[in-house]
C-alpha cells in the first residue's frame, strides 16, 4: 500500500530566537535570556549541587565522571584540531605519575605538586608528541595508541616509579570538599574555557587546520607549531584529570596507562557528540555513572565500553547532544494535512 | 653469528605480525585495529580445535585460518560497511571491536600454562654453530613463503591489483568495475586469515595469552610507520631493522631495553622521513 492515507504531519519550525541568528543570539526580551542562559546554567547548578546531596560512593561517580569528563574535553579539542588520539591514557598517566613523583621523592606540597604536574604534563605530552604531528588522521592515531601501552611495559620491565607497586601513601587533599570541588570547578571551568577558546580567533585557525590543513599552510601560519600548542593545552588538562585522581586514591599505578582511560574519553565523546564540547561533557555525565553500573561485570567491563563506543559510531553519529539541541532549538507539532 | 641467526628469526616474526596489517591497510587502505585480537583468537581457535575437539594440528591449523578470514569478513560487512569510507570511524570501529575481542577472552580465562601449542617438528639443528629449533626455521620459511606470495599476488593477480586500486583512489576504481565493498571485504578477510597463520607459526613459540593480541597491534603499527605502508619492501626492511635492533639491545644491553625500540625507530623515521623509509604516494595526501 503505497498510497496510505495520511492524516497528520509534523511540521517543525526553527524557534524565533534561532531563526533571527544562528549562533549569536539576539536577546530581545527576559525570555530570550532565559532561554539561551538556562541550558548552560541549570546543568552546571546541578552539578555543583550534587556534591551536596549524593553522599559516600555516588559522591565519587561524580568526581569519576568530572575526571574522564576532562579527558573527553581534552580529546575534543585535538579533534578539532584534527588530531586523532587513541592515548588519552598517555597525559593521564604522564599527569599521574608527574604529580606521584613529586609528592613521592620531592616531599611537595599538593598545591605545588598538581599545578606543576598539569603544566609540565602538557610541556611533556607535547615534547613527546612533537615529531608525530607531522602524521595526521590514522597515522597519529596509532602512535598515540602505542605511547601508553609502551610507558606502561618501561615502567613495569624497569622498574621505575614504583615499578609494578606503583607509587603509594601520597599526600590527600586537606579535605573532602577541596576534592571534590576542585574536580567539579575545574571541569566547568574547562568546559567553559574551551568553548570560547574554539570560537575565537586562535581556535579558528585549530579548527581550519582539521578541516584544510594545506589552506592553513599557504595563509602563512606554521600548523606543527599551532598543533603543538594544542597538544599542551590538552595535555594539560588531561594531566590535571590525572595529577587530580593521583592525589584523591593518594595512589600512582601504571594503571593509569590502561585503556580504560583512553576508550572511556573516547566512547563519552562519541556517545555525547564529536564535533562539540558540550557533547564531550554530557557523554560522560551519562557514560560514567552507567559504567559505574557495570562495576559488578568485573573483566567484561571493558568489553562492554567498546560495545557501547561500536554502538554510538554506527548508530548515533550525530550524538546526544546535536540532537537535544535541536530539538531545543524548534518548534515541534503536528498538523493536519490538507 | 647468535645475533644474525635470533635477528633474522626476530624479524620475520615481525614481518608475519605485520604482514596482514599491511595488506588490509597498505594495500587496500582499511585500518583493520583489530588485527592483534584476530592473531590471539587464532591462537585461541586452534588450541579450542585440538583439546576440545580433538584434532591434529595439521587439520586445526587450515581451519583456524579459514575461520579468522570469516570472521574478517564478518567484520566488513556487520561493522565497516556503516562507516565506509570516514577513516576515523573506520579505525574506532575495528578499533572497539578487537579489544572487545580481546577483553572477552581474558575474561573467559585465556592466560596461563594450560594454553600452549605444540610444535609442529620437534627438533633442532646446529647452523653456523648456532643451535636452532625446527619451528624457528618453520617460522622463518612460512614468513618467506608469505612475503613472496603476497608480493605476487597484490602485483599479478586481478583481485591484487584490485585490492591496490581500491587503496589509490576509490572512485576511479568503481568506476572501472571494481566492486569496492566486495575487494574490501576480501581484503579485511585476507588480512584476518594471515593474522591466524602468523598465529599458527608463531605462537608455540611460547605461551598463549589475550594480552598478546594487544602487542602483535603495536608492533604491527611499528612496522608499518617505520616501513611505509603501502610498500611491502619498506615493510620487510622496517621488520629487520626492529628485528636486529631489539635483539642487539637484548644481548649487548639488556632484555629491558626491547621495549625502547620500536618507539625509538618510529620517532627517529618521522623526523628524518616522515612518510616512512620507503613509502612514497600517500606521503601528500595523508601524512604529511
Amino acid at each position: 500500500m503505497a498510497e496510505a492515507e495520511v492524516k497528520f504531519r509534523k511540521r517543525r519550525l526553527d524557534r524565533a530566537i534561532k531563526a533571527r541568528t544562528d549562533t549569536v543570539f539576539v536577546i530581545a526580551s527576559p525570555g530570550d535570556i532565559l532561554y539561551v542562559l538556562a541550558p548552560r546554567v541549570l546543568p552546571m547548578a546541578l552539578l555543583m549541587i550534587l556534591p551536596l546531596v549524593l553522599s559516600g560512593y555516588h559522591g565519587k561517580v561524580v568526581v569519576h565522571a568530572c575526571v574522564v569528563g576532562l579527558l573527553a574535553l581534552s580529546w575534543e579539542l585535538l579533534a578539532s584540531c584534527g588530531l586523532f588520539s587513541l592515548g588519552q591514557s598517555l597525559f593521564f598517566g604522564v599527569g599521574a605519575y608527574l604529580a606521584g613523583a613529586m609528592d613521592k621523592y620531592l616531599h611537595l606540597p599538593i598545591w605545588v605538586t598538581i599545578p606543576v604536574a598539569t603544566l609540565g604534563g602538557g610541556a611533556l605530552c607535547a615534547l613527546l608528541l612533537a615529531p608525530v604531528v607531522r602524521l595526521r588522521g590514522v597515522y597519529f592515531a596509532m602512535v598515540t595508541l602505542m605511547l601508553p601501552i609502551l610507558f606502561k611495559q618501561i615502567i613495569e620491565a624497569w622498574g621505575i616509579l614504583g615499578g609494578t607497586h606503583g607509587l603509594s601513601g601520597l599526600t590527600p587533599f586537606p579535605n573532602e570538599w577541596l576534592d571534590k570541588y576542585l574536580i567539579i570547578v575545574a571541569f566547568i571551568a574547562v568546559l567553559f574555557g574551551l568553548r570560547s577558546l574554539i570560537t575565537s580567533d586562535y581556535g579558528l585557525v585549530l579548527k581550519a587546520i582539521a578541516d584544510d590543513d594545506r589552506a592553513v599552510m599557504s595563509a602563512g601560519i606554521n600548523i606543527y607549531s599551532r598543533k603543538v600548542q594544542a597538544l599542551f593545552i590538552a595535555g594539560s588538562v588531561a594531566s590535571f584529570a590525572g595529577a587530580f585522581i593521583t592525589h584523591h586514591y593518594q595512589f600512582a599505578g601504571f594503571s593509569v596507562f590502561a585503556l580504560d582511560w583512553a576508550i572511556l574519553p573516547l566512547a563519552a565523546a562519541a556517545v555525547g557528540g564529536t564535533g562539540s564540547f558540550a557533547g564531550a561533557a554530557l557523554g560522560s555525565m551519562i557514560l560514567v555513572p552507567l559504567s559505574e553500573g557495570l562495576r559488578a561485570m568485573g573483566g567484561l567491563r571493558m568489553a562492554i565500553y567498546c560495545g557501547i563506543l561500536v554502538f554510538a559510531v554506527l548508530a548515533l553519529p550525530e550524538g546526544i547532544f546535536r540532537f537535544l539541541e535541536r530539538k531545543y532549538q524548534e518548534f515541534e507539532t503536528v498538523i493536519e494535512v490538507k | 653469528m647468535w645475533l644474525i641467526v635470533y635477528g633474522i628469526i626476530s624479524s620475520v616474526i615481525l614481518a608475519l605480525y605485520a604482514v596482514g596489517f599491511s595488506l588490509t591497510y597498505g594495500v587496500s587502505g582499511l585500518p583493520n585495529f583489530a588485527h592483534g585480537a584476530l592473531y590471539i583468537l587464532g591462537g585461541y581457535v586452534v588450541w579450542n580445535l585440538m583439546n576440545a575437539a580433538g584434532l591434529s594440528m595439521v587439520a586445526a591449523a587450515p581451519l583456524t585460518v579459514v575461520a579468522c578470514a570469516l570472521l574478517g569478513f564478518g567484520l566488513y560487512w556487520g561493522l565497516l560497511l556503516r562507516v565506509r569510507g570516514i577513516p576515523l570511524s573506520e579505525l574506532v570501529v575495528t578499533f572497539a571491536a578487537g579489544v572487545a575481542l580481546l577483553e572477552l577472552l581474558t575474561w573467559s580465562g585465556f592466560y596461563g600454562i594450560r594454553y600452549s601449542l605444540p610444535v609442529f617438528w620437534d627438533e633442532s639443528f646446529e647452523i653456523f654453530g648456532v643451535v636452532i629449533d625446527a619451528q624457528r626455521i618453520m617460522v622463518v620459511a612460512t614468513g618467506v613463503a608469505l612475503v613472496i606470495l603476497l608480493h605476487l599476488f597484490v602485483r599479478h593477480t586481478r583481485t591484487g591489483l584490485a585490492f591496490r586500486g581500491l587503496a589509490q583512489n576509490e572512485r576511479t576504481a568503481l568506476s572501472v568495475g571494481i566492486e569496492a565493498d566486495w575487494i574490501g571485504s576480501l581484503a579485511v578477510a585476507m588480512g584476518s586469515g594471515l593474522a591466524a597463520v602468523a598465529a599458527v607459526v608463531v605462537l608455540p613459540l611460547g605461551m598463549m595469552e589475550a594480552t598478546i593480541g594487544y602487542e602483535v597491534l603495536i608492533y604491527a603499527l611499528a612496522v608499518a610507520i617505520v616501513g611505509g605502508l603501502e610498500s611491502t619492501t619498506g615493510m620487510i626492511l622496517a621488520s629487520f631493522i626492529i628485528g636486529f635492533a631489539q635483539t642487539a639491545a637484548a644481548r649487548y644491553i639488556g632484555p629491558k631495553w626491547m621495549i625502547i625500540v620500536p618507539l625509538a625507530a618510529i620517532v627517529l623515521v618521522l623526523v628524518v622521513r616522515p612518510s616512512g623509509l620507503l613509502g612514497k604516494f600517500k606521503e601528500l595526501e595523508e601524512r604529511v
